[in-house]
């Protein structure tokens, strides 16, 4: 179960970034120059790569416990974060995250700019936003892999899901040459909120010194009603949002 | 270099906190609670985290919605 749950995680969350990284690569890539834009990839990648063996040894370095309280906790919080905006998305209080809207304003801003050479790069801007937007959506990946990998002692397996992710949406990016817009990115969020934040639970009460009930299958209660509460709460929001919006223009009228 | 500091201060604090550092607070206060009813009074809390969690869910998002349409 733990290592299913964990290539699956790692898996699914690295594609979500990877869809949003390619975005932005595309938009340097077409409007630009793909040499440059290349070039900002791989050296972001290489960054990435350098944060997974130094980080990624040193963590397999600390006494399990500390590792769970610490990384349960880092874990809980962020995917209350990813669960917190799937579920305002859901239900309609934020904005879906729409790849062909940021595909439209990457190119505009990338047409606008000014072609300069620096540093033995021919178009620095193209380099720019491709290193940018390929080392901000991988640390979050990164940072996923490296907590579920060192905490199940299998990095290789963490590190496998990231790459599979990688290579299966590079290579729909490149057949497809357009943004990944039709995929359900909100969904996969959501998924991936919930997982983390199960996990962050199960590690860090764990590393607090706790003894779950039923041990290692206590996850196969906590992921499904952590999912329950999620979709609950999602529920509850799009029905008090349409409750709200039936009932403004009578508020309204009755105060004209 | 204040600057850089700063902004890459910002740059984690946004990456690990997020929108909301209300959930962060609740994760921590709820696993201190927990060590301390395991070590000091030897009770087996792991329904603390489970619960603390889906109450800074739900305080966090009834925030984020209060006065949206």
């Amino acid at each position: 179960m733990n290592s299913l749950a964990l290539v699956l995680t790692v898996f699914v969350a690295c594609a979500v970034e990877a869809v949003e990284a390619l975005t932005i690569v595309l938009a340097a890539g077409l409007t630009r120059e793909w040499r440059s834009t290349l070039q900002g990839m791989a050296a972001a990648l290489a960054v990435l790569a350098v944060a997974v063996a130094v980080i990624g040894p040193a963590l397999t370095l600390v006494p399990l416990t500390a590792l769970r309280l610490v990384v349960g906790a880092l874990l809980a919080v962020f995917g209350l974060q990813w669960l917190r905006k799937a579920i305002l998305r859901a239900s309609g209080y934020k904005d879906l995250h729409d790849e062909g809207a940021i595909y439209a304003r990457q190119v505009a801003a990338a047409q606008a700019a000014r072609v300069e050479g620096r540093r033995g790069v021919h178009d620095w801007y193209a380099f720019t936003l491709s290193f940018k937007g390929v080392l901000l959506e991988g640390l979050e990946v990164v940072f996923i892999a490296l907590t579920f990998g060192a905490n199940q002692h299998n990095l290789g397996l963490a590190a496998a899901g990231a790459a599979a992710a990688v290579v299966l949406v590079a290579a729909v990016g490149i057949a497809v040459r357009a943004p990944l817009s039709r995929v359900p990115e909100n969904a996969m969020k959501f998924a991936v909120g919930v997982m983390l934040s199960s996990f962050g639970v199960f590690w860090g009460a764990e590393g607090a010194g706790v003894s779950w009930p039923g041990h290692d299958a206590a996850l196969l209660v906590i992921v499904p009603a952590m999912a329950l509460v999620g979709l609950g709460y999602t529920a509850l929001l799009r029905r008090t949002r349409a409750a709200a919006r039936a009932g403004a223009p009578a508020v309204e009228r009755s105060a004209a | 270099m204040s600057r850089w500091l700063r902004s890459f201060g910002a740059f984690w604090y946004d990456f690990v906190i997020g929108d909301d550092w209300r959930g962060a607070a609740v994760v921590a206060v709820a696993l201190a609670l927990t060590a301390l009813l395991v070590h000091a009074a030897s009770v087996n809390a792991w329904w603390l985290l489970p619960v603390a969690l889906v109450a800074a869910l739900g305080w966090s998002l009834r925030r984020a919605t209060a006065r949206k349409p």
